[in-house]
């Protein structure tokens, strides 16, 4: 089965990257777009046939590697 | 005095920090990323400069669970001392070692320049030989050098004087300028710019040399 990751950053942590792009929207001309944040997907191809255990494993990914739990939150979702 | 610097896939300064190490009079061993273990009676691991793993992830994230980096973390905690320079410093807070996190540059540009550094403290084996309160100049050359951390770590880091350098003016957004920090015991630093490129004559000035001196020199007596 498949998992995919979403990394983002938590609210409150600076993201410039966003912040670049929702300056260049601008520049574009795409008015009243009033915050961006820029994140990561990580998709995962799995051996595992049970969808609970395939949870488990790759919430502890995300706890080991995946994500900076300082900075990052991240939603696990099997597919 | 014997150093281990380790060495990754993308280092690009361990032969630097392995001059630096050895003009200040210690004996250097190059550690693989592979290795499990350090090297008997090692009482400084350097990790150095780079793009470990080419950044990929995040800076120093995958660096930081190779095998040898268990046995750096199992140096630090029985009382060992470690340096982590620019993508070192990276992986040194990855693996927990110090707190906080390094994020992309404010400016979102990669920064290579000579800067003012604030000796924030000479309580450590590593800043003895500066004057708290002087500023030094010493390189950065970094993309992810922002420093970040929440604010109960940075009031410790405060109280207990373990913010070791600041910017005097801040390249990359840096939380209270921070430029490097200790750990709980000192005996761990980890900082974004380059000592080691301010280590000689040629490179403009030699106060990058007085860390490793200072160092090399508080181990020996040990």
């Amino acid at each position: 089965m498949k998992a995919r990751v979403h990394v983002m950053l938590k609210n409150g942590v600076l993201d410039p990257q966003g912040e670049a792009v929702r300056h260049a929207l601008g520049q574009l001309g795409f008015d009243g777009v009033e915050g961006v944040r820029q994140g990561k997907v990580i998709e995962l191809d799995l051996n595992e046939t049970d969808a609970a255990k395939a949870e488990q494993t790759v919430t502890a990914m995300c706890e080991k590697l995946l994500a900076n739990t300082v900075i990052e939150s991240y939603s696990v979702e099997v597919v | 005095m014997h150093a281990a610097v380790v060495v990754f896939p993308g280092s690009n300064c361990d032969r630097d920090m392995k001059v630096a190490f050895e003009r200040a009079g210690a004996k250097v061993t190059m550690v693989w990323h592979k290795d499990t273990d350090l090297p008997k009676g090692v009482d400084v691991v350097g990790i150095p400069g780079g793009f470990s793993f080419g950044d990929y992830l995040r800076c120093g994230a995958i660096a930081a669970n190779s095998p040898i980096c268990q046995s750096v973390k199992a140096h630090a905690d029985r009382g060992g001392y470690a340096l982590g320079i620019c993508n070192g410093f990276q992986v040194l807070t990855e693996t927990g070692m110090l707190p906080g996190v390094l994020l992309r540059n404010s400016g979102l540009k990669y920064v290579c320049k000579a800067l003012d550094l604030k000796v924030e403290t000479s309580n450590s084996a590593f800043t003895s030989g500066y004057n708290a309160g002087t500023t030094i100049t010493i390189p950065i050359a970094h993309h992810d050098g922002n420093y970040f951390a929440d604010s109960d770590t940075l009031k410790a880091l405060n109280e207990e004087e373990r913010v070791a350098f600041r910017y005097v003016e801040n390249p990359n957004g840096s939380q209270q300028d921070i430029a490097g920090v200790l750990s709980e015991n000192r005996r761990v630093l980890g900082m974004m710019p380059h000592p080691e490129r301010m280590a000689e004559r040629t490179h403009g000035n030699t106060e990058g040399a007085t860390l490793f001196a200072s160092l090399v020199g508080q181990l020996a007596d040990a």
